[in-house]
Protein backbone atom coordinates (compact mmCIF):
# COMPACT_ATOMS: atom_id res chain seq x y z
CA UNK A 1 0.00 0.00 0.00
CA UNK A 2 1.41 3.35 -1.02
CA UNK A 3 1.28 5.63 2.00
CA UNK A 4 2.41 8.72 0.12
CA UNK A 5 -0.56 10.71 1.35
CA UNK A 6 0.28 13.93 -0.47
CA UNK A 7 0.63 12.13 -3.79
CA UNK A 8 -2.79 10.53 -3.36
CA UNK A 9 -4.40 13.72 -2.10
CA UNK A 10 -3.01 15.71 -5.04
CA UNK A 11 -4.13 13.10 -7.55
CA UNK A 12 -7.54 12.96 -5.86
CA UNK A 13 -7.92 16.76 -6.18
CA UNK A 14 -6.96 16.57 -9.86
CA UNK A 15 -9.57 13.85 -10.41
CA UNK A 16 -12.24 15.99 -8.73
CA UNK A 17 -11.21 19.03 -10.78
CA UNK A 18 -11.23 17.02 -13.99
CA UNK A 19 -14.66 15.66 -13.19
CA UNK A 20 -16.26 19.02 -12.49
CA UNK A 21 -16.57 20.08 -16.12
CA UNK A 22 -19.45 20.59 -18.46
CA UNK A 23 -20.89 17.18 -19.46
CA UNK A 24 -20.63 16.19 -23.12
CA UNK A 25 -24.27 15.17 -23.15
CA UNK A 26 -26.68 16.01 -20.32
CA UNK A 27 -29.11 13.22 -21.17
CA UNK A 28 -26.42 10.54 -20.84
CA UNK A 29 -25.30 11.96 -17.51
CA UNK A 30 -28.91 12.18 -16.36
CA UNK A 31 -29.56 8.54 -17.28
CA UNK A 32 -26.40 7.45 -15.47
CA UNK A 33 -27.35 9.52 -12.41
CA UNK A 34 -30.79 7.89 -12.32
CA UNK A 35 -29.21 4.43 -12.59
CA UNK A 36 -26.86 5.23 -9.73
CA UNK A 37 -29.69 6.66 -7.61
CA UNK A 38 -31.55 3.42 -8.07
CA UNK A 39 -28.48 1.35 -7.18
CA UNK A 40 -27.53 3.41 -4.15
CA UNK A 41 -31.01 4.29 -2.88
CA UNK A 42 -33.38 1.46 -3.70
CA UNK A 43 -30.54 -1.08 -3.57
CA UNK A 44 -29.65 -0.15 0.00
CA UNK A 45 -33.15 0.22 1.47
CA UNK A 46 -33.34 -3.25 3.02
CA UNK A 47 -29.91 -3.27 4.65
CA UNK A 48 -30.26 0.31 5.95
CA UNK A 49 -33.77 -0.45 7.26
CA UNK A 50 -32.70 -3.60 9.05
CA UNK A 51 -29.62 -2.08 10.63
CA UNK A 52 -31.50 1.03 11.79
CA UNK A 53 -34.30 -1.04 13.25
CA UNK A 54 -31.94 -3.14 15.34
CA UNK A 55 -29.72 -0.25 16.38
CA UNK A 56 -32.77 1.70 17.62
CA UNK A 57 -33.98 -1.41 19.43
CA UNK A 58 -30.58 -2.12 21.03
CA UNK A 59 -30.25 1.53 22.12
CA UNK A 60 -33.66 1.39 23.84
CA UNK A 61 -32.99 -1.91 25.60
CA UNK A 62 -29.47 -0.87 26.63
CA UNK A 63 -30.61 2.44 28.09
CA UNK A 64 -33.54 0.87 29.94
CA UNK A 65 -30.95 -1.41 31.57
CA UNK A 66 -28.71 1.57 32.42
CA UNK A 67 -31.59 3.63 33.81
CA UNK A 68 -33.12 0.72 35.67
CA UNK A 69 -32.11 1.65 39.22
CA UNK A 70 -31.55 5.36 38.75
CA UNK A 71 -33.79 8.33 39.44
CA UNK A 72 -33.85 9.33 35.77
CA UNK A 73 -37.41 9.04 34.44
CA UNK A 74 -37.94 6.08 32.10
CA UNK A 75 -39.52 8.26 29.41
CA UNK A 76 -35.95 9.54 28.80
CA UNK A 77 -35.44 6.33 26.81
CA UNK A 78 -37.51 7.83 23.97
CA UNK A 79 -35.54 11.06 24.15
CA UNK A 80 -32.17 9.24 24.18
CA UNK A 81 -33.13 6.92 21.32
CA UNK A 82 -34.31 9.90 19.24
CA UNK A 83 -31.25 12.09 19.79
CA UNK A 84 -28.61 9.37 19.58
CA UNK A 85 -30.22 8.15 16.39
CA UNK A 86 -30.45 11.60 14.82
CA UNK A 87 -27.05 12.91 15.86
CA UNK A 88 -24.90 9.84 15.56
CA UNK A 89 -26.34 6.47 14.73
CA UNK A 90 -28.38 7.24 11.62
CA UNK A 91 -25.74 9.22 9.68
CA UNK A 92 -22.63 7.43 10.88
CA UNK A 93 -23.73 3.80 11.00
CA UNK A 94 -25.70 4.16 7.76
CA UNK A 95 -22.70 5.65 5.95
CA UNK A 96 -20.28 3.08 7.37
CA UNK A 97 -22.59 0.38 6.06
CA UNK A 98 -22.96 2.17 2.72
CA UNK A 99 -19.16 2.46 2.43
CA UNK A 100 -19.10 -1.32 2.60
CA UNK A 101 -21.99 -1.91 0.26
CA UNK A 102 -21.99 0.99 -2.20
CA UNK A 103 -18.34 2.07 -1.92
CA UNK A 104 -16.84 -1.34 -2.58
CA UNK A 105 -19.26 -1.80 -5.47
CA UNK A 106 -18.24 1.52 -7.04
CA UNK A 107 -14.53 0.76 -6.70
CA UNK A 108 -14.97 -2.71 -8.16
CA UNK A 109 -17.19 -1.50 -11.01
CA UNK A 110 -14.90 1.36 -12.07
CA UNK A 111 -11.77 -0.73 -11.47
CA UNK A 112 -13.22 -3.50 -13.62
CA UNK A 113 -13.90 -0.96 -16.35
CA UNK A 114 -10.28 0.19 -16.14
CA UNK A 115 -8.98 -3.37 -16.42
CA UNK A 116 -11.27 -4.32 -19.28
CA UNK A 117 -10.18 -1.18 -21.20
CA UNK A 118 -13.69 0.31 -21.05
CA UNK A 119 -12.23 3.55 -19.70
CA UNK A 120 -9.62 3.66 -22.50
CA UNK A 121 -12.39 3.03 -25.03
CA UNK A 122 -14.39 5.97 -23.67
CA UNK A 123 -11.28 8.19 -23.59
CA UNK A 124 -10.65 7.46 -27.25
CA UNK A 125 -14.24 8.31 -28.08
CA UNK A 126 -13.57 11.69 -26.45
CA UNK A 127 -15.56 11.11 -23.25
CA UNK A 128 -14.30 12.84 -20.11
CA UNK A 129 -14.19 9.60 -18.14
CA UNK A 130 -13.36 11.25 -14.82
CA UNK A 131 -16.55 13.24 -15.16
CA UNK A 132 -18.77 10.52 -16.62
CA UNK A 133 -17.78 7.93 -14.03
CA UNK A 134 -17.55 10.19 -10.98
CA UNK A 135 -20.10 13.00 -11.32
CA UNK A 136 -23.31 10.92 -11.70
CA UNK A 137 -22.26 8.75 -8.76
CA UNK A 138 -21.49 11.77 -6.63
CA UNK A 139 -24.75 13.56 -7.46
CA UNK A 140 -26.73 10.35 -6.90
CA UNK A 141 -25.01 9.79 -3.54
CA UNK A 142 -25.53 13.40 -2.41
CA UNK A 143 -29.27 13.06 -3.11
CA UNK A 144 -29.99 9.56 -1.94
CA UNK A 145 -27.72 9.11 1.07
CA UNK A 146 -29.30 11.98 3.08
CA UNK A 147 -32.69 10.44 2.23
CA UNK A 148 -31.49 7.04 3.43
CA UNK A 149 -30.16 8.67 6.59
CA UNK A 150 -33.55 10.37 7.22
CA UNK A 151 -35.25 7.03 6.78
CA UNK A 152 -32.70 5.38 9.07
CA UNK A 153 -33.48 7.96 11.77
CA UNK A 154 -37.23 7.27 11.57
CA UNK A 155 -36.75 3.51 11.51
CA UNK A 156 -34.26 3.73 14.40
CA UNK A 157 -36.83 5.50 16.57
CA UNK A 158 -39.38 2.91 15.43
CA UNK A 159 -36.97 0.17 16.46
CA UNK A 160 -36.64 1.77 19.88
CA UNK A 161 -40.43 1.85 20.18
CA UNK A 162 -40.80 -1.80 19.15
CA UNK A 163 -38.14 -2.91 21.62
CA UNK A 164 -39.47 -0.98 24.58
CA UNK A 165 -43.27 -0.65 24.33
CA UNK A 166 -44.49 -4.15 23.35
CA UNK A 167 -41.97 -5.69 25.77
CA UNK A 168 -43.30 -3.62 28.67
CA UNK A 169 -40.11 -1.65 29.37
CA UNK A 170 -42.19 1.52 29.24
CA UNK A 171 -45.63 2.58 28.12
CA UNK A 172 -46.60 3.90 24.74
CA UNK A 173 -47.38 7.32 26.27
CA UNK A 174 -43.99 7.46 28.02
CA UNK A 175 -42.08 6.60 24.86
CA UNK A 176 -43.97 9.22 22.84
CA UNK A 177 -43.43 11.77 25.60
CA UNK A 178 -39.71 11.02 25.54
CA UNK A 179 -39.51 11.28 21.76
CA UNK A 180 -41.29 14.67 21.91
CA UNK A 181 -39.18 16.06 24.77
CA UNK A 182 -36.27 18.50 24.44
CA UNK A 183 -36.31 18.42 20.67
CA UNK A 184 -33.55 20.53 19.07
CA UNK A 185 -34.05 21.09 15.32
CA UNK A 186 -30.35 21.95 15.15
CA UNK A 187 -29.58 18.25 15.68
CA UNK A 188 -31.37 17.47 12.44
CA UNK A 189 -29.15 20.04 10.74
CA UNK A 190 -26.08 18.24 12.15
CA UNK A 191 -27.45 14.94 10.86
CA UNK A 192 -27.77 16.32 7.33
CA UNK A 193 -24.32 17.93 7.44
CA UNK A 194 -22.90 14.56 8.38
CA UNK A 195 -24.94 12.78 5.71
CA UNK A 196 -23.71 15.11 2.93
CA UNK A 197 -20.07 15.04 4.06
CA UNK A 198 -20.04 11.26 4.47
CA UNK A 199 -21.77 10.77 1.11
CA UNK A 200 -19.09 12.86 -0.58
CA UNK A 201 -16.31 11.01 1.22
CA UNK A 202 -17.45 7.48 0.53
CA UNK A 203 -18.27 8.19 -3.13
CA UNK A 204 -15.12 10.11 -3.98
CA UNK A 205 -12.75 7.77 -2.14
CA UNK A 206 -14.34 4.72 -3.76
CA UNK A 207 -14.33 6.21 -7.27
CA UNK A 208 -10.71 7.29 -6.80
CA UNK A 209 -9.68 3.79 -5.72
CA UNK A 210 -11.42 2.22 -8.71
CA UNK A 211 -10.35 4.80 -11.29
CA UNK A 212 -6.62 4.37 -10.72
CA UNK A 213 -6.55 0.62 -10.24
CA UNK A 214 -3.69 -1.19 -12.00
CA UNK A 215 -2.82 -4.84 -12.47
CA UNK A 216 -5.17 -7.78 -12.14
CA UNK A 217 -7.82 -9.26 -9.90
CA UNK A 218 -5.68 -9.05 -6.75
CA UNK A 219 -5.22 -5.29 -7.21
CA UNK A 220 -8.93 -4.93 -7.95
CA UNK A 221 -9.73 -6.70 -4.69
CA UNK A 222 -7.27 -4.44 -2.87
CA UNK A 223 -8.83 -1.34 -4.41
CA UNK A 224 -12.25 -2.50 -3.27
CA UNK A 225 -10.97 -3.16 0.24
CA UNK A 226 -9.09 0.16 0.34
CA UNK A 227 -12.27 1.96 -0.73
CA UNK A 228 -14.09 0.61 2.32
CA UNK A 229 -11.22 1.00 4.79
CA UNK A 230 -10.27 4.56 3.80
CA UNK A 231 -13.91 5.64 3.53
CA UNK A 232 -14.61 4.27 7.01
CA UNK A 233 -11.54 5.95 8.52
CA UNK A 234 -12.41 9.28 6.90
CA UNK A 235 -16.06 9.02 7.92
CA UNK A 236 -15.08 8.44 11.56
CA UNK A 237 -12.51 11.25 11.46
CA UNK A 238 -14.96 13.73 9.94
CA UNK A 239 -17.64 12.55 12.37
CA UNK A 240 -15.37 13.67 15.16
CA UNK A 241 -14.50 16.91 13.35
CA UNK A 242 -18.15 17.80 12.71
CA UNK A 243 -19.06 16.99 16.30
CA UNK A 244 -16.25 19.26 17.44
CA UNK A 245 -17.19 22.11 15.14
CA UNK A 246 -20.98 22.00 15.30
CA UNK A 247 -21.71 21.16 18.93
CA UNK B 1 -2.38 10.24 -42.95
CA UNK B 2 -0.65 9.83 -39.59
CA UNK B 3 3.02 10.67 -39.15
CA UNK B 4 5.08 9.63 -36.14
CA UNK B 5 8.20 11.73 -35.81
CA UNK B 6 11.19 10.45 -33.79
CA UNK B 7 9.03 8.88 -31.10
CA UNK B 8 10.77 7.91 -27.89
CA UNK B 9 9.03 6.61 -24.81
CA UNK B 10 10.50 5.71 -21.46
CA UNK B 11 8.92 4.28 -18.32
CA UNK B 12 11.29 5.11 -15.50
CA UNK B 13 14.72 4.02 -16.65
CA UNK B 14 13.38 1.60 -19.27
CA UNK B 15 13.36 3.04 -22.80
CA UNK B 16 10.59 1.21 -24.64
CA UNK B 17 10.64 3.14 -27.92
CA UNK B 18 13.92 4.47 -29.28
CA UNK B 19 13.13 7.10 -31.89
CA UNK B 20 10.57 5.72 -34.34
CA UNK B 21 9.64 7.76 -37.42
CA UNK B 22 7.01 6.43 -39.77
CA UNK B 23 4.21 7.59 -42.07
CA UNK B 24 0.95 5.65 -41.97
CA UNK B 25 -1.02 6.13 -45.14
CA UNK B 26 -4.65 6.98 -45.81
CA UNK B 27 -6.81 4.33 -47.46
CA UNK B 28 -4.36 1.61 -46.53
CA UNK B 29 -4.03 -1.09 -43.87
CA UNK B 30 -0.94 -0.10 -41.92
CA UNK B 31 0.23 -3.05 -39.84
CA UNK B 32 2.53 -2.78 -36.85
CA UNK B 33 4.21 -6.10 -36.19
CA UNK B 34 6.96 -7.33 -33.93
CA UNK B 35 7.75 -9.80 -31.20
CA UNK B 36 6.25 -9.50 -27.73
CA UNK B 37 8.01 -6.67 -25.90
CA UNK B 38 8.94 -4.89 -29.13
CA UNK B 39 6.89 -1.85 -28.09
CA UNK B 40 3.93 -2.29 -30.47
CA UNK B 41 1.19 -1.61 -27.94
CA UNK B 42 2.99 1.40 -26.47
CA UNK B 43 3.52 2.75 -29.99
CA UNK B 44 -0.16 2.22 -30.84
CA UNK B 45 -1.24 3.94 -27.61
CA UNK B 46 1.01 6.89 -28.46
CA UNK B 47 -0.46 7.07 -31.96
CA UNK B 48 -3.98 7.07 -30.58
CA UNK B 49 -3.13 9.66 -27.91
CA UNK B 50 -3.57 7.49 -24.82
CA UNK B 51 0.16 7.90 -23.97
CA UNK B 52 2.26 10.98 -24.64
CA UNK B 53 5.73 10.32 -26.06
CA UNK B 54 8.76 11.26 -23.97
CA UNK B 55 10.27 12.76 -27.13
CA UNK B 56 8.78 13.26 -30.59
CA UNK B 57 5.48 14.19 -32.21
CA UNK B 58 2.46 12.52 -33.73
CA UNK B 59 0.78 14.30 -36.63
CA UNK B 60 -2.79 13.65 -37.77
CA UNK B 61 -2.66 15.42 -41.13
CA UNK B 62 -1.40 18.89 -40.24
CA UNK B 63 -2.24 18.63 -36.53
CA UNK B 64 0.38 17.71 -33.98
CA UNK B 65 -1.66 15.89 -31.34
CA UNK B 66 1.17 16.11 -28.81
CA UNK B 67 0.78 19.88 -28.69
CA UNK B 68 -2.99 19.89 -28.20
CA UNK B 69 -4.71 20.82 -24.96
CA UNK B 70 -7.27 18.43 -23.46
CA UNK B 71 -10.21 20.09 -25.19
CA UNK B 72 -8.57 20.01 -28.61
CA UNK B 73 -7.47 16.42 -28.08
CA UNK B 74 -11.04 15.47 -27.16
CA UNK B 75 -12.28 17.07 -30.38
CA UNK B 76 -9.79 15.17 -32.54
CA UNK B 77 -10.59 11.92 -30.78
CA UNK B 78 -14.08 12.07 -32.28
CA UNK B 79 -12.33 11.36 -35.59
CA UNK B 80 -10.78 8.20 -34.13
CA UNK B 81 -12.26 4.73 -33.78
CA UNK B 82 -10.56 1.93 -31.96
CA UNK B 83 -11.03 -1.80 -31.72
CA UNK B 84 -9.49 -3.15 -28.53
CA UNK B 85 -7.81 -6.50 -28.04
CA UNK B 86 -10.40 -7.47 -25.43
CA UNK B 87 -13.16 -5.64 -27.37
CA UNK B 88 -13.95 -3.36 -24.38
CA UNK B 89 -17.68 -3.77 -24.90
CA UNK B 90 -19.85 -2.54 -22.05
CA UNK B 91 -21.28 -5.69 -20.46
CA UNK B 92 -24.40 -4.01 -19.11
CA UNK B 93 -25.43 -2.75 -22.54
CA UNK B 94 -26.88 -4.68 -25.49
CA UNK B 95 -25.06 -4.89 -28.82
CA UNK B 96 -27.21 -2.06 -30.13
CA UNK B 97 -26.60 0.15 -27.08
CA UNK B 98 -22.86 -0.47 -27.30
CA UNK B 99 -22.76 0.65 -30.92
CA UNK B 100 -25.08 3.60 -30.20
CA UNK B 101 -23.03 4.81 -27.21
CA UNK B 102 -20.77 7.24 -29.19
CA UNK B 103 -23.82 8.58 -31.03
CA UNK B 104 -25.72 9.10 -27.78
CA UNK B 105 -22.74 10.90 -26.33
CA UNK B 106 -21.73 13.13 -29.19
CA UNK B 107 -24.26 13.38 -32.00
CA UNK B 108 -27.33 15.57 -32.32
CA UNK B 109 -29.16 12.94 -34.33
CA UNK B 110 -32.76 12.06 -33.61
CA UNK B 111 -33.55 8.67 -32.12
CA UNK B 112 -34.64 7.39 -35.55
CA UNK B 113 -31.48 8.62 -37.26
CA UNK B 114 -29.33 6.98 -34.62
CA UNK B 115 -31.20 3.70 -35.03
CA UNK B 116 -30.67 3.86 -38.80
CA UNK B 117 -26.95 4.47 -38.37
CA UNK B 118 -26.61 1.65 -35.81
CA UNK B 119 -28.49 -0.75 -38.10
CA UNK B 120 -26.27 0.26 -41.02
CA UNK B 121 -23.08 -0.33 -39.05
CA UNK B 122 -24.30 -3.68 -37.74
CA UNK B 123 -25.25 -4.66 -41.28
CA UNK B 124 -21.79 -3.65 -42.47
CA UNK B 125 -20.24 -6.07 -39.98
CA UNK B 126 -22.89 -8.72 -40.83
CA UNK B 127 -24.45 -8.65 -37.38
CA UNK B 128 -28.00 -7.67 -38.21
CA UNK B 129 -30.45 -9.40 -35.89
CA UNK B 130 -28.19 -9.46 -32.85
CA UNK B 131 -29.18 -5.97 -31.69
CA UNK B 132 -30.79 -7.00 -28.44
CA UNK B 133 -28.19 -9.52 -27.30
CA UNK B 134 -25.65 -8.76 -24.59
CA UNK B 135 -21.90 -9.15 -25.21
CA UNK B 136 -21.86 -12.19 -22.91
CA UNK B 137 -24.42 -13.93 -25.15
CA UNK B 138 -22.43 -13.76 -28.40
CA UNK B 139 -19.22 -15.43 -29.64
CA UNK B 140 -15.73 -13.88 -29.60
CA UNK B 141 -15.86 -13.24 -33.34
CA UNK B 142 -19.24 -11.52 -33.05
CA UNK B 143 -17.89 -9.40 -30.17
CA UNK B 144 -15.03 -8.29 -32.43
CA UNK B 145 -17.54 -7.28 -35.06
CA UNK B 146 -19.57 -5.31 -32.51
CA UNK B 147 -16.30 -3.59 -31.52
CA UNK B 148 -15.69 -2.71 -35.16
CA UNK B 149 -19.25 -1.43 -35.58
CA UNK B 150 -18.82 0.79 -32.52
CA UNK B 151 -15.45 2.02 -33.80
CA UNK B 152 -16.89 3.12 -37.16
CA UNK B 153 -20.26 4.45 -36.03
CA UNK B 154 -19.04 8.07 -35.92
CA UNK B 155 -17.42 7.79 -39.38
CA UNK B 156 -13.85 8.05 -38.11
CA UNK B 157 -10.95 9.25 -40.26
CA UNK B 158 -8.56 7.03 -38.32
CA UNK B 159 -9.21 3.43 -37.24
CA UNK B 160 -6.92 1.66 -34.78
CA UNK B 161 -7.11 -2.07 -34.13
CA UNK B 162 -5.17 -3.70 -31.32
CA UNK B 163 -4.69 -7.42 -32.02
CA UNK B 164 -8.00 -7.84 -33.87
CA UNK B 165 -7.41 -11.57 -34.40
CA UNK B 166 -6.39 -12.57 -30.90
CA UNK B 167 -8.39 -15.50 -29.59
CA UNK B 168 -10.13 -16.15 -32.91
CA UNK B 169 -10.03 -19.24 -35.11
CA UNK B 170 -8.27 -18.87 -38.50
CA UNK B 171 -11.52 -18.67 -40.48
CA UNK B 172 -13.01 -15.97 -38.27
CA UNK B 173 -9.66 -14.13 -38.30
CA UNK B 174 -9.82 -13.95 -42.09
CA UNK B 175 -13.39 -12.61 -41.92
CA UNK B 176 -12.34 -9.90 -39.45
CA UNK B 177 -9.30 -8.97 -41.58
CA UNK B 178 -11.44 -8.71 -44.70
CA UNK B 179 -13.98 -6.63 -42.85
CA UNK B 180 -11.37 -4.16 -41.58
CA UNK B 181 -9.78 -4.00 -45.02
CA UNK B 182 -13.13 -3.38 -46.75
CA UNK B 183 -14.01 -0.62 -44.29
CA UNK B 184 -10.59 1.00 -44.85
CA UNK B 185 -10.92 1.01 -48.64
CA UNK B 186 -14.61 1.95 -48.78
CA UNK B 187 -14.26 4.89 -46.40
CA UNK B 188 -10.70 5.83 -47.44
CA UNK B 189 -9.58 6.01 -43.81
CA UNK B 190 -6.17 5.53 -42.22
CA UNK B 191 -6.19 2.16 -40.49
CA UNK B 192 -3.47 1.09 -38.10
CA UNK B 193 -3.46 -2.54 -37.00
CA UNK B 194 -1.28 -3.95 -34.27
CA UNK B 195 -0.99 -7.69 -34.91
CA UNK B 196 0.92 -10.93 -34.39
CA UNK B 197 -1.10 -12.74 -37.00
CA UNK B 198 1.06 -13.73 -39.99
CA UNK B 199 -1.98 -14.44 -42.10
CA UNK B 200 -3.08 -10.80 -41.63
CA UNK B 201 0.39 -9.64 -42.61
CA UNK B 202 0.32 -11.55 -45.88
CA UNK B 203 -3.33 -10.86 -46.69
CA UNK B 204 -4.01 -7.23 -45.85
CA UNK B 205 -0.59 -5.68 -45.12
CA UNK B 206 -0.57 -2.69 -47.48
CA UNK B 207 2.14 -1.20 -45.33
CA UNK B 208 4.03 -3.18 -42.70
CA UNK B 209 5.99 -1.56 -39.91
CA UNK B 210 8.24 -4.06 -38.14
CA UNK B 211 9.45 -3.09 -34.68
CA UNK B 212 12.28 -4.83 -32.86
CA UNK B 213 13.32 -3.96 -29.29
CA UNK B 214 11.75 -0.51 -29.55
CA UNK B 215 13.33 0.37 -32.88
CA UNK B 216 12.01 0.48 -36.40
CA UNK B 217 13.59 -2.57 -38.04
CA UNK B 218 11.83 -2.68 -41.42
CA UNK B 219 9.09 -1.03 -43.49
CA UNK B 220 7.50 -2.41 -46.61
CA UNK B 221 4.42 -4.04 -48.11
CA UNK B 222 3.22 -7.66 -47.99
CA UNK B 223 4.67 -8.18 -51.48
CA UNK B 224 8.11 -7.13 -50.29
CA UNK B 225 8.19 -9.42 -47.27
CA UNK B 226 9.26 -12.52 -49.18
CA UNK B 227 12.12 -10.79 -50.96
CA UNK B 228 13.37 -8.91 -47.93
CA UNK B 229 16.86 -9.81 -46.75
CA UNK B 230 16.18 -8.41 -43.27
CA UNK B 231 17.07 -11.38 -41.06
CA UNK B 232 15.09 -10.13 -38.06
CA UNK B 233 11.97 -9.85 -40.20
CA UNK B 234 12.50 -13.26 -41.80
CA UNK B 235 13.05 -14.84 -38.37
CA UNK B 236 9.89 -13.26 -37.07
CA UNK B 237 7.55 -13.88 -40.00
CA UNK B 238 8.77 -17.38 -40.84
CA UNK B 239 9.37 -18.52 -37.30
CA UNK B 240 7.81 -21.97 -37.73
CA UNK B 241 9.41 -24.72 -39.84
CA UNK B 242 6.11 -25.06 -41.70
CA UNK B 243 6.17 -21.42 -42.84
CA UNK B 244 9.88 -21.72 -43.71
CA UNK B 245 9.04 -24.60 -46.06
CA UNK B 246 6.27 -22.57 -47.65
CA UNK B 247 8.61 -19.61 -48.17
CA UNK B 248 11.30 -21.78 -49.71
CA UNK B 249 8.74 -23.39 -52.01
CA UNK B 250 7.46 -19.96 -53.06
CA UNK B 251 10.96 -18.65 -53.72
CA UNK B 252 11.99 -21.77 -55.71
CA UNK B 253 8.94 -21.56 -57.93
Amino acid sequence: MNLNIFYHFGRFLLLVKQSLTRPENFRMYWNETMRQMNDIGIGSLVIVGLISLFIGAVTAVQFSYQLGDSFVPMYYIGYIVRDSTIIELAPTITCLVLAGKVGSNMAAEIGGMRQKEHIDAMEIMGVNTASYLFLPRLIAALFTIPLLVSLAAFIGVGGGYLASVPTGILSDADFVLGVRSFFEPYNVFIMYVKAFVFAFLLTSVSCYQGYFVKGGSIELGQASTNAVVFSDILILFFDFLIALLLT
Amino acid sequence: MIRADKIKKSFGSAEVLKGISVELEQGKNNLIIGRSGAGKTVFLKILVGLFMPTVGDVWYGDTNICQLNKKELKAIRREVGMLFQGNALFDSMTVEENVRFPLDMFSNMTRGEKQKRVDLCLEQVTLKGSNKKYPGEISGGMQKRVGIARAIVLNPKYLFCDEPNSGLDPKTSITIDELISDITKENNITTVINTHDMNSVMEIGDKIVFLHLGELAWIGSKDEVLESDNELLQDFIFASPFLQKLRNAALNR
